[in-house]
This record gives structure tokens, C-alpha cells and sequence, in this order.
């Protein structure tokens, strides 16, 4: 009995919050506002895909946007040479970016803690460098997508937002299902038990490299994803938007403030922070790189300080605070 | 009785020190095999050589007659070889169960499956009341104990226990004591790193004794009890 309620408890809010996500578009109508919306579904969803690797197994990255770079440009550039739907180029998009971070990760994960992270810092700043000399990618200039037909089977649509909003709401339930079914099976297990004392972990036979691999891969197939999504609802790409350091940093920033480890916390902290993103932009004017970076380094430090554990961990302090009393009476 | 490790002119160096230094033993099947020997000694360097966790500078070692001198420690984990910490290490985000599925999945995947075992393992263990508690809420004696619940569920055919009764009570020493005999009723030999003589000569079949990184004695412990050499090493500590 007691163990059933929360659980009925649990899928009766996320029933609710779906119902919310699908109807607020319709309620919410102009393009702006609902740009607004889809940039927090899309932080969300790539911040989910984040914590598989920074979150669970305790590697944090701060190269993400290789990934995201990664999965924009490959289906873009299919889209372009090749014609190949948006769709399919995602998932091409995702598995070229698996192959490249398990490249990356077999040396990079020699290193421990934050050596690890300033790998990753490196290995993204020199993909941003390469990609912005190579012209066969467009250089520094970029990529526009085609103008090809609009509609669901080449993911472009001009005169309406709307169907954006819900890929972007499709893609973040897909990872945040992926998710739900690794906490549960025993990878899940595997990278918590990395992540808090590794010598203990490989001394019941699991493999610190192979586990960290199989990590980073699946994190960086679902940051893909973001990415492709990313080229078609701009329909431009430039190594400045895919490529840029304050997006990793965003990256990890969401699920830091919303909750390391938790399935839910980076949806929390993309909706907060994208929110008070949205207020400084538009009391500063511009998106110029001062005001981000700022802001970034204050909430890191409020987190830090006040809240290590972010809005989950907070709100999970704030449940048991008034449970108590309930218990007793 | 099968000889299931075989340790030869085993040396460990850390720059100048020779931590472990022409170290020759060998375990049976099933036996008790205490490891002591005054601090410093390499007691533990000589566990985490044979755990994987360093690479000998010489010698070697085997397992059940293969060469596993180098080995990594979850490939040791793989052939049957677990081991405790002197300085716990639980899994702090995970519940005592949850610690102890972790060591079961070693040898099935499925989660199901993995805590069928690890409550198996809890209830040897004693911790069968503790299992919903993360496992920094437990006292000193039930961190060591989940710490072997979590390596016994990992089905090993060896166990290296280092110094799992130091700290503990009279009658939590001899409480594990009576663990340790029935872990080797399971047929499961120990090598076993004690501080804690009351802990360790009763259930020894056997004793090495180490100093400065060598071996200064072996036998029964009662041969153990009356050698001078080891009587000296522990009177000028
Ligand atoms: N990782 C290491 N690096 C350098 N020296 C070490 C290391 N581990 C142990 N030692 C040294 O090796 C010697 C043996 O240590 P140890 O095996 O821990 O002894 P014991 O477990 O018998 O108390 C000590 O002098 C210790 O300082
Ligand atoms: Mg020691």
C-alpha cells in the first residue's frame, strides 16, 4: 500500500505534464513564445542525453557539442549531397557520432576527474577549428538546408512552428525512455557504481573502460539527435551555433541545475534555465557572449554553494519536510 | 586438496621501496590462510598485486595453474579472485541491496536475478534487516560485512579479506569469525590480512608472516606463535 502511492502518485503527475506539453502550443501562439518552448524541450532532451555519461557514470563532459556538432552536420550534409531524409540522416547522424566519441573516449578516459573534462574542452575546441577551415563543410560560412519541400518527410516546415515543437517534445520522451530503461537494467547499476568508488567496482569484475565507453556512446548517439533536430528547425548551421563552447557548457549546466543522476532533473533545469535566459536577453538586449558566460558562472556557483544536489534534490528536501508530520499524525 | 594460487618470487617496488620483495606461498582449495605482519609490512600491496590493482615488478602468480601475473582487477574479479578493503568503499548513491546486485551481476546480468542472489548474500551476511539503508547509515562491523556480502555475490572461489575485524568489538570479532567458517564451508579459500590475532589464529589453516616486504615466516599457527624471528618482528614495532 504504502510503496503503491507514490507510484500512482508519480504517473498521475507525469500524465498531467504530457497532457500540459501536448496542449500548451495550441494555447501558446505566437512564433516567438513558442520558440521560447521548443529551445526548453530541446535543452531538456539533450541534457537527458548528458547525464547518461556526466550524470550516471560520473564522467563529466565539457566537449558535448562535438556531438551535437557531429549529428547536425551529418545529416545535413546527406540532406544536401545525398537527398537523404532529415530523419534517416539523424540516426546516421547519431551513430557516426557514437563511432567518433568512442574514438575519442578510449584515450580520454585514461584520465580521471576533471583532467578528463578538459580533454573533452580540447577535443570539441578542435573540432570547432577544423570544421571552421574545412570547406567542404562550408567553412566558416556554414550550411543552409535545402529548400526542399516542406512537410514531415523532409522535417522542414516554414509557416508554422508547431510540428518543431512536437518533434523536439517526441525526441525528448524517446531519450527520457531510453533513459528509464537503462537506470533499470543493470548499466544503470554498473555506471552509478563507477561513478562512486571505481576501485570498488572493478573489483567486482566491471570493466572501468568498457562500461565508460558504452557510456559515452549511447550519450552521444541522443546529443546527435539534438543536433540534427537543431540544423532543421534553423535550417542553418555554422560551426559558431553547433559548435561553440557555451553550448556544452549549457549542456551540463541544465542537468547540474536541475539534478546530476536524476531522470528528470535536466528537464527541470532546462526549463529554468532557458527561462532565465529568455528574462536577461531581454533586459540586456542581444545574445552577446558576455551576458551567457556571466550567468552561467553565477549559477554554477549558487548550485555549488547553496543546492549541490539542483531543483531535484531541493524539491525531494522540501517533500520530506512535510511528509514528516503527516507520517506521525 | 588442489593448489589454487601460487604466488613465485612475487616483488613489488614503488621508486626506491621495496614495498613486496621475493614473496613465495602457495593456497589450497578451501583453505584459510592468515597474512600478517607489523604495519608497513606489504601486507596490502601483497593483496593488490594478487587483486590486480598493481602490476608485480617480478615474479608471478597463478590461478588454478594459469598465469595471471598483471591481470586487471576485473578480469581477476572474471576468474573467481574478490576481495574486501581495508578502507570501506560502499557504493554511497546505492541502497545495501543495491551495492550488493552490483557484485551479483558479475556473473548475471539480469536485475531480477542479481538481487535473488544478493539477498541470498545479505542473509548469510546477517544484513538481511538492513537492506533498504544506504550503506553510510550502517555501523564499522555492517560496513564490513556488506562489504563480503558484496564480494561473496560476486561467486568467487578465493576471497581476500583485509583487515575486516579491526575496530570491531569482542563479540563482533566473534561474529566473524564464524562467518569466515562458514564462507569456508562453502569452499571458498581466504587469504586473510588480520591485525586482530584473536580473529585470526583460531580459523588459520595455515600463517604467512611478512616484514619489511618479506616473508620471514610460514606454518600452522601454533608454529607460528613460538618462531622467534616472528616474535622479534612483532616485539620491535
Ligand atoms: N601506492 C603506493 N605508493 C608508494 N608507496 C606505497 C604505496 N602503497 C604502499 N606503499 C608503501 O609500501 C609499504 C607497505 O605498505 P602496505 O602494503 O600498505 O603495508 P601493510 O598493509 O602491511 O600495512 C609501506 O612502506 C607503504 O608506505
Ligand atoms: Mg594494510
Amino acid at each position: 500500500m504504502t510503496a503503491h502511492r507514490p507510484n500512482t502518485r508519480r504517473n498521475a503527475t507525469l500524465a498531467l505534464a504530457l497532457a500540459v506539453a501536448c496542449i500548451l502550443p495550441l494555447v501558446v501562439t505566437s512564433p516567438s513564445h513558442q520558440n521560447f518552448l521548443i529551445l526548453i524541450l530541446m535543452f531538456a532532451q539533450v541534457g537527458v542525453a548528458w547525464n547518461i555519461l556526466g550524470g550516471y557514470a560520473g564522467q563529466v563532459s565539457l566537449g558535448h557539442v562535438a556531438f551535437f556538432g557531429i549529428g547536425a552536420y551529418t545529416s545535413t550534409m546527406l540532406f544536401i549531397h545525398a537527398g537523404i531524409s532529415p530523419w534517416l540522416g539523424m540516426l546516421a547522424g547519431g551513430l557516426v557520432s557514437s563511432c567518433f566519441a568512442v574514438a575519442i573516449g578510449w584515450p580520454c578516459f585514461r584520465l580521471k576527474g576533471h583532467y578528463f573534462s578538459m580533454a573533452t574542452i580540447a577535443v570539441a575546441e578542435i573540432l570547432q577549428v577544423l570544421f571552421t577551415n574545412w570547406e567542404s563543410v562550408g567553412g566558416a560560412v556554414g550550411l543552409n538546408v535545402p529548400l526542399a519541400e516542406q512537410g514531415w518527410a523532409n522535417m522542414v516546415f516554414n509557416t508554422s512552428k508547431l510540428p518543431y515543437y512536437y518533434i523536439a517534445l517526441g525526441l525528448l520522451i524517446v531519450t527520457l525512455l531510453a533513459n528509464w530503461a537503462i537506470e533499470r537494467s543493470f548499466l544503470g547499476y554498473y555506471f552509478r557504481a563507477i561513478k562512486d568508488e571505481p576501485d570498488a567496482a572493478s573489483s567486482l569484475g566491471i570493466s572501468l573502460t568498457r562500461y565508460k565507453l558504452v557510456a559515452i556512446a549511447i550519450s552521444s548517439f541522443f546529443t546527435a539527435l539534438g543536433g540534427s533536430f537543431y540544423a532543421q528547425k534553423e535550417l542553418y548551421i555554422d560551426p559558431g551555433s553547433v559548435l561553440s563552447t557555451s553550448l556544452s557548457i549549457k549542456m551540463a549546466l541544465v542537468t547540474i541545475l536541475g539534478g546530476v543522476g536524476s531522470l528528470f532533473g535536466p528537464v527541470l533545469g532546462s526549463t529554468l534555465l532557458t527561462s532565465i535566459e529568455e528574462v536577461t536577453r531581454q533586459a540586456f538586449g542581444g545574445s552577446g557572449m558576455g551576458t551567457d558566460l556571466i550567468l552561467y558562472a553565477a549559477i554554477i556557483i549558487v548550485v555549488a554553494v547553496y543546492y549541490p544536489t539542483g531543483i531535484v534534490g531541493w524539491l525531494r528536501q522540501i517533500r520530506r519536510r512535510y511528509a514528516k508530520p503527516e507520517a506521525r499524525g | 586438496m588442489s593448489r589454487l594460487l601460487v604466488v613465485e618470487n612475487l616483488g613489488k617496488r614503488f621508486g626506491g621501496l621495496a614495498a613486496n620483495e621475493a614473496i613465495s606461498f602457495e593456497l589450497q582449495a578451501g583453505q584459510i590462510v592468515g597474512l600478517i605482519g607489523p604495519n608497513g609490512a606489504g601486507k596490502t600491496t601483497l593483496f593488490n598485486c594478487i587483486a590486480g590493482f598493481y602490476q608485480p615488478s617480478e615474479g608471478t602468480i597463478h590461478f588454478l595453474g594459469k598465469d595471471i601475473t598483471g591481470h586487471a582487477s576485473a578480469q581477476m574479479a572474471h576468474l573467481g579472485i574478490a576481495r574486501t578493503f581495508q578502507i570501506v568503499r560502499s557504493f554511497g548513491s546505492l541502497t545495501v541491496l543495491e551495492n550488493v546486485m552490483v557484485g551479483a551481476m558479475l556473473r548475471n546480468k539480469g536485475v531480477g536475478a542479481a538481487r535473488e542472489r544478493a539477498l541470498a548474500a545479505l542473509e548469510f551476511c546477517g544484513l538481511a534487516g538492513r537492506i533498504a539503508m544506504t550503506a553510510s547509515n550502517l555501523t564499522v562491523a555492517e560496513q564490513r560485512r556488506l562489504e563480503l556480502a558484496r564480494a561473496l555475490a560476486t561467486e568467487p572461489k578465493l576471497l581476500l579479506l583485509d583487515e575486516i575485524m579491526a575496530g570491531l568489538t569482542p563479540s563482533e570479532v566473534h561474529e566473524a569469525v564464524h562467518l569466515i567458517k562458514e564462507i569456508q564451508l562453502r569452499g571458498i579459500a581466504c587469504l586473510i590480512v588480520e591485525h586482530v590475532m584473536e580473529g585470526i589464529m583460531p580459523i588459520a589453516d595455515h600463517m604467512i608472516v611478512l616484514d619489511y616486504g618479506r616473508k620471514i615466516a610460514e606454518g600452522t599457527p601454533a608454529e607460528i606463535s613460538r618462531n622467534p624471528a616472528v616474535l622479534a618482528a612483532y616485539l620491535g614495532e
